[in-house]
């Protein structure tokens, strides 16, 4: 960095104090509670007496936990089938609202509506539906049996595989409204001219779709995905709130945070579950990490393409002189 | 337009437009339930699942959950805390974006990059240690960890960086201390006003994320007159007598619910734009 001049200089001084304040708070709130919570992974605490040192002992614990590969799996698992339904749908709005032969009026009606279930405390969320799915007197079962669509009241949060299925749908509720206000942001900075010459040139409504619009949208796509993955390893909230928190039924809506939870808070194992909070960060870690390539990916590529004919011309030189 | 293509075009509008208009169903019909159901009775409710129609019974619904849980309490710790949340956070936001926007300084990029990185940190790996270091500190059981933190809000800050990078023209700082200003007055007579769109729509958002937090609330807070709104409502569910008494439940919920939708809805003007703008840009 070139040096500064005198007058920026002094510049600087406000600067740091400027983002003093900030910063003081950033290492004092942050940083340290992560290196704290770092500390911990490598004790035992309940909270009572002080820490003890027991080195790697937890990390190896929560690398042969079962119930730990459970958790991830159940996360991933309300995530995988949220996120196909969430952009699904968002998708089909747009298909929708951003059509060129059919104008359809109410756009920005439409995308406060959908955006409104975003807005919900996920405690309330959880709670609105853990009486709506109750398999005796919940709303829901009362509707179906009531149209006749079924014969007897389905079991949403007592059935395993149908408790995932509730709490995915739950999170698609709550965020297909956001998903769809980033896509037709993207769709509509798409250059209109584009488009239209495309029509011109004869490609019907889906060409258009998986030529022109869809490579535009992608990395908003690519964006969402991640978002909602790293969001979504995070969740707790709603399955928690929704049966007992402990993850009832079976343990199928035991999250990995809700697992963590009640290791810190229920069984007071402090230790244990700070490690498993860092095994969890290493995973997202690994997860952006993979995004941030990805989203350059022709940059790596050039940069790997550089080293490489880097490295040929090398042994071309090496060659040579021998 | 030929009579086949018109009939062929209102079929379509038509069956879209119905189709939209079942998504809203769905997409509101637990509001319409919260809002329905504050109105009836417990028993009502248990018999009948399902209304259209409200009933007699809101007062009556408030007084047994007050009761059981002050929520007027609730919804002023709630709004105390956001409050404060949301004022700290868009002023040292908006002061160390402006910092990191006006001033060359060593590290100002490596800074930077720094804290945005932190933004993909799970808040999960902090929130044991952060507990812990409270516990230690003594400040288990109070509002300042769920308050002061909020100075450091990465977000914010990032996005009223680049916002400020858009909106605040240098010159116009550098004829201000010509004119004799010094750095703090410009950046509260000029920074802060023209950052002031920006900083009103994290604002917004700051504040929606501290009235919903539960997690943070959860772990800091003992004291049942302490509590915010959603831990009252997480409360709720606990308990036999409250099978009896869903009415009281839904007013709860409402309780929470409906001062984030109307503010939601009045400004949300601003909220629609910039959560798109931040994707574009992004």
């Amino acid at each position: 960095m070139a040096k500064l001049t005198a007058i920026e200089k002094k510049q600087s001084k406000y600067g740091y104090m400027f983002i003093a304040p900030m910063f003081i708070v950033f290492v004092v709130f942050s940083i340290y509670p992560i290196l704290y919570t770092l500390y911990l992974s490598f004790t035992r605490f309940t909270g009572v007496r002080d820490p003890e040192w027991v080195g790697i002992v937890n990390y190896t614990r929560v690398l042969n936990d079962p119930n730990f590969y459970e958790s991830l799996l159940n996360t991933v698992r309300i995530w995988g089938i949220n996120i196909i339904l969430q952009v699904g749908l968002a998708f089909l709005l747009i298909m929708v609202f951003s059509d060129l032969k059919y104008k359809f009026k109410g756009l920005k009606a439409f995308r406060i509506i959908f955006y409104l279930p975003n807005l919900i405390a996920a405690a309330s969320v959880a709670l609105i539906f853990r009486m709506m799915l109750d398999t005796d007197y919940g709303t829901l079962n009362e509707l179906l049996l009531t149209l006749n669509i079924v014969d007897s009241p389905v079991r949403w949060l007592k059935d395993t595989m149908l408790a995932q299925l509730s709490v995915a749908n739950i999170q698609t509720w709550m965020w297909f409204g956001n998903s769809f206000i980033l896509f037709m942001a993207a769709v509509q900075a798409v250059n209109k001219e584009v488009i239209e010459s495309a029509v011109i040139d004869g490609c019907g409504r889906l060409s258009i779709m998986r030529y022109v619009k869809l490579p535009l949208i992608k990395p908003i796509l690519i964006y969402v995905g991640v978002t909602s993955l790293i969001g979504g390893l995070q969740l707790f909230d709603v399955p928690y709130l929704i049966t007992d928190g402990r993850g009832a039924p079976s343990g199928s809506l035991n999250t990995v945070i809700v697992y963590l939870f009640n290791h810190a808070f229920t069984y007071r194992n402090f230790g244990y579950a700070s490690a498993i909070a860092f095994m969890l960060f290493l995973i997202i870690m690994t997860v952006s990490g993979i995004f941030v390539l990805i989203m350059n990916r022709s940059r790596v590529k050039d940069f790997l393409n550089k080293k490489k004919n880097d490295f040929s011309e090398y042994r071309k030189r090496k060659k040579a002189n021998i | 337009m030929t009579k086949k293509e018109k009939s062929k075009q209102t079929a379509v509008y038509t069956s879209i437009y119905i189709g939209l208009f079942l998504l809203v169903l769905i997409t509101v019909v637990p509001f319409f339930l919260v809002l329905m159901n504050a109105t009836r009775t417990g028993n009502a409710i248990q018999n009948n699942p399902l209304a259209f129609f409200p009933g007699d019974a809101l007062v009556d619904n408030f007084k047994i959950l007050m009761a059981r849980a002050n929520v007027i309490r609730g919804f002023f710790n709630s709004l105390f805390v956001s409050t404060s949340a949301t004022f700290l956070s868009g002023y040292f936001g908006a002061l160390t974006a402006y910092g990191f926007y006006v001033y060359k300084f060593k590290g100002n990029k490596p800074l930077f990059v720094f804290i945005i990185v932190f933004l993909m940190v799970p808040p999960q790996l902090a929130f044991l240690g952060f507990y812990q270091f409270m516990a230690n500190l003594g400040f288990v059981d109070t509002f300042v960890p769920l308050i002061v933190p909020m100075i450091a809000n990465i977000g914010t800050i990032f996005f009223l960086r680049q916002y400020a990078e858009g909106v605040i023209p240098k010159v116009m700082l550098e004829s201000a201390r010509i004119d004799g200003a010094n750095e703090l007055y410009a950046f509260h007579k000029i920074g802060i006003p023209m950052m002031m769109p920006g900083i009103a729509t994290m604002s917004i958002f700051t504040f929606i994320g501290s009235w919903n937090n539960y997690l943070m609330a959860r772990i800091m807070l003992n004291s049942p007159d302490k509590f915010t709104l959603p831990l009252q409502i997480a409360q709720l569910r606990a308990g036999t007598v409250w099978v009896n008494n869903q009415g009281a439940i839904y007013v709860g919920l409402a309780f929470s619910i409906i001062p984030i939708v109307l503010f939601f809805i009045i400004f949300s003007r601003f909220l629609v734009d910039s959560i798109a703008a931040g994707a574009v840009k992004g």
